[in-house]
């Protein structure tokens, strides 16, 4: 086994097993931090990769950004294990049998179509470097970009708007 | 580095953004708590993610991580827009669990 598989390993059954603690775990704070691991061992798996600009944005975008808004509601709330309500059985049973059908099933399909995945080779040239990415964003993907923009505007706003206290009627 | 894919292997990552996936379809059915099915929905778009930046190094094409750029700003607006809901739902009924929540039904 070469290095860079066996950190491979080491990252996926990090990713793995934060994930499925993340579902499975009683205390909500508790899922927020297992997600964190998991946020930051995908980033791990950018880097492996060598794709650095992906893996920097994720860091502050999920890492940072979404994981401060899940703590932070969480903590506004007030949960804790007390308030989880008691899960009928058969929903349980339906999770794990639509878990399993669905690994089984995907993990077939790819396995089918791996014909098509051939040999990997490698030309040498730079196609992920933030200057290359930066040209193809703005060049190609330019009204996309500003519409992504305009998304995030409108979504601040909702977002503001939504948690406002409303008027006291009188 | 450049060979990284000849060591390790597309299939590898497709299994793990599958298994990734399939648990946070299993949290989605499975959890109660509002939080838990977003912190689910999370984990399956980043396990889409990894499989975009995968395969963008497999065909060298700057395109899918451009893509992956675009998922994480709608990731965003969305965990933004979906928590400011649910902190109004918890003002308004004082529980997010989605049994709870009947107000739409046919």
């Amino acid at each position: 086994m070469s290095t860079v598989l066996i950190i491979f390993c080491v990252l996926g059954a990090i990713t793995l097993s934060t994930a499925f603690l993340t579902v499975f775990s009683r205390n909500p704070i508790h899922s927020a931090l297992y997600l964190v691991i998991c946020f930051f061992s995908i980033a791990g798996h950018y880097l492996l990769l060598n794709s650095q600009f992906l893996a920097i944005v994720h860091v502050i975008v999920y890492s940072g950004a979404i994981m401060i808004l899940f703590l932070f509601t969480i903590m506004l709330m007030n949960l804790n294990e007390k308030k989880e309500v008691h899960r009928p059985r058969i929903t349980r049973l339906g999770a794990i049998v639509a878990f399993s059908l669905i690994c089984i099933v995907l993990i077939l399909i790819f396995i089918n179509s791996k014909p098509i995945v051939g040999e990997y080779t490698s030309t040498g040239q730079d196609y992920q470097s933030i200057k290359v990415l930066g040209k193809v964003l703005l060049n190609e993907y330019m009204v996309p970009f500003e519409f992504a923009s305009v998304l995030l505007l409108v979504a601040m706003i909702g977002a503001v708007l939504l948690s406002k206290k409303e008027k006291i009627e009188k | 580095m450049s060979n990284i894919l000849n060591e390790i292997g597309i299939e590898n990552y497709i299994f793990l953004s599958v298994i990734l996936f399939s648990i946070g379809v299993c949290g989605v059915l499975y959890r109660r708590n509002a939080i838990i099915v977003f912190m689910s929905i999370e984990i399956m778009l980043n396990a889409v993610n990894l499989l975009f930046v995968a395969f963008s190094t497999y065909h060298q094409d700057p395109q899918g991580q451009i893509f992956v750029f675009f998922s994480m700003a709608v990731a965003a607006a969305e965990v933004a827009v979906g928590l400011a809901i649910l902190v109004s739902i918890f003002k308004n009924m004082g529980t997010i669990s989605i049994d709870k929540l009947k107000n739409l039904k046919g």
